[in-house]
């Protein structure tokens, strides 16, 4: 799941300041599950603003809206009839809802709510934890289904790095040694001599560094 | 034992000959003098066979290896290019390994690199394109081969005798000699130790490495710093992570006066030496005195390992 984490209200503030008439606009997937930008997160939003604006004798209109998916245009469509009675969408979706919103709505201003993080796990209430980077060639299979990339802070594909102690990371005791745990995975899986296979250079080409990513499957276009 | 590269480089040569190596290191300066890495080289010109220059060490942003290397050479020393894999990718690598070669740079040890989080620009991307055993078999690569990555044919390919380094004590224990094995697998023809303190679990580590006919395949140095004070002894058991510093080490520190406490550590230093020397598979030591290059000629002289061989 994406998750996102609320940004500090000074920052939305400072965002939605210039605009008068403003549609908060949630969504009901991921970021309602991280309870960073769902229905309730809109409604609180909603309320804290219109008191500091009411505190500061400031007239501004927040309009409320919660889709199912942002990442749809389906969905979007929803607010088609009501859009143009905003001068400005504060979306609290993760940044693929904000900006395929600023696509189908081009005349008004898109405003990010939240901070998008990572691709995550929900560990327990509270705590998400980073587990992908969608580099678009996983490498699990040889891991020990602990994934390197994400989760060692050098993306080391050979590892641990010399700064792994106590099966925690260099960078400090919060952080678990990813290829701790990848050897730990190993030996339960009594797989531990696959750790002498040397992970092959990787082919960065299919992540971020071989420019924006498209999936066409024809087997399911219309 | 690949022997690819190894007639360049006077460290090779030593290795080769049977002789136990001896190799210390030079931190570059931050800022653009070069005067003090010079200096550095002089003190200890006669008393090694070669010198590591660190990249950008604890991610602090330093004068490039390369240039403190061709200053080291200029003074008659040579050097060990040091690289992280932690500021530059594939293109950038590559393009330093023939720079390095275009001016005959013999040695270069491949490391990851301390993250950036811990040096002056926390803030900064890091890049980690290959790790470091990628980064050995890409130099081995594009020595062997004459290759870049890509398959492009080098012209004057780069005659590099190629080393990484081992911590014999990080964690976790079972993989300490998969993980050498895999390094030297890559290509490493060198192997330079974390600093070692407990001499009996490095023991334990060198035999296993010599079962495994690891210490055949590769040069095996061990890796020394002395200690300056039972602070710094204390600092390094409790800071530093993967250094296993013993407390009779520290107990031996602490009961001397505190301005004698350096001189016992490079005592120390002198006897880990000597019985080191002894053990199968130790082919080497690189001595790293962190700022305290000056007393290095002092430690390879009373430890014995003075004067240099010729080869
Ligand atoms: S290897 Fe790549 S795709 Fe697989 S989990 Fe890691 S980042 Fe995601
Ligand atoms: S300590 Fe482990 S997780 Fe951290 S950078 Fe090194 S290998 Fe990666």
């Amino acid at each position: 799941m994406i998750i996102a984490r609320k940004k500090p209200v000074e920052e939305i503030i400072t965002e939605i300041d210039p605009y008068d008439r403003i549609l908060i606009l949630g969504c009901n997937e991921c970021v309602t599950v991280c309870e960073a930008g769902g229905k309730k997160e809109v409604e609180i939003l909603a309320s804290a603003l219109t008191l500091h604006y009411q505190a500061r004798g400031k007239a501004k209109t927040f309009g409320k809206a919660t889709l199912e998916r942002q990442c749809d245009r389906e969905y979007l469509e929803e607010i088609r009839g009501r859009i143009h009675n905003y001068d400005a969408v504060l979306s609290l979706a993760c940044g693929v809802g904000v900006q395929f919103a600023a696509e189908t709505y081009t005349a008004t201003p898109l405003l990010p709510g939240v901070d998008t993080v990572c691709l995550g796990a929900n560990e327990e209430r509270g705590l998400w934890t980073e587990r992908c980077q969608a580099c678009g060639s996983c490498v699990l299979a040889r891991t020990g289904g602990i994934c390197p990339v994400s989760r060692c802070a050098k993306r080391v594909m050979n590892g641990p790095c010399g700064g792994s102690a106590n099966g925690k990371c260099e960078l400090g005791p919060d952080t678990d040694c990813a290829w701790q745990l990848i050897i730990d995975r190993l030996k339960a899986l009594g797989r531990l001599e696959d750790y002498e296979q040397v992970a092959p250079i990787k082919d960065w080409s299919t992540d971020r560094a071989g420019g924006p990513r498209t999936i066409t499957r024809e087997d399911i276009q219309l | 034992m690949n022997e690819n590269g190894t007639a360049s480089s006077r460290l090779a040569r030593v290795l080769r000959s049977g002789q136990m190596a001896v190799t210390s290191e030079c931190g570059p300066p931050r800022g653009s003098d070069p005067s003090a890495i010079r200096e550095k080289g002089r003190l200890i010109k006669d008393y090694v066979d070669a010198v590591n220059v660190t990249d950008n060490q604890t991610a602090m942003t330093r004068m490039c290896s390369l240039a403190a290397c061709i200053h080291l050479k200029q003074e008659g020393i040579e050097p060990v290019l040091q690289m992280v894999t932690r500021d530059r990718n594939r293109v950038a690598l590559q393009s330093d390994i023939l720079g390095a070669a275009s001016f005959n740079i013999p040695n270069m040890l491949c490391l990851s690199g301390d993250h950036q989080s811990f040096g002056d620009c926390p803030q900064g991307q890091n890049v980690h394109d290959l790790d470091s055993m990628q980064l050995v078999q890409t130099a081995c690569h594009m020595r062997d081969e004459g290759k870049f990555l890509g398959g492009d044919e080098i012209k004057r390919p780069p005659a590099i005798f190629v080393g990484a380094a081992a911590n014999p004590f990080a964690d976790p224990f079972e993989i300490r000699i998969p993980r050498l094995a895999k390094k030297i697998a890559c290509g490493a023809q060198f192997i330079q130790t974390q600093c070692i303190y407990n001499i009996d679990k490095f023991k334990e580590w060198m035999r296993r490495a010599c079962d495994r006919g690891l210490s055949e395949k590769a040069f095996i140095m061990a890796g020394m710093t002395p200690m300056k004070s039972v602070g710094m002894a204390k600092y390094m058991k409790n800071k530093v992570p993967g250094m296993d510093v013993p407390d009779e080490i520290i107990r031996r520190l602490g009961s001397v006066d505190k301005k004698k406490q350096a001189q016992e550590g490079i005592e120390i230093c002198i006897e880990h030496i000597q019985e080191l020397a002894q053990v199968d598979g130790v082919a080497g030591f690189h001595i790293m005195a962190i700022e305290w290059e000056e007393k290095v000629p002092e430690i390879v002289e009373r430890a014995g390992l003075f004067t240099r061989p010729v080869v």
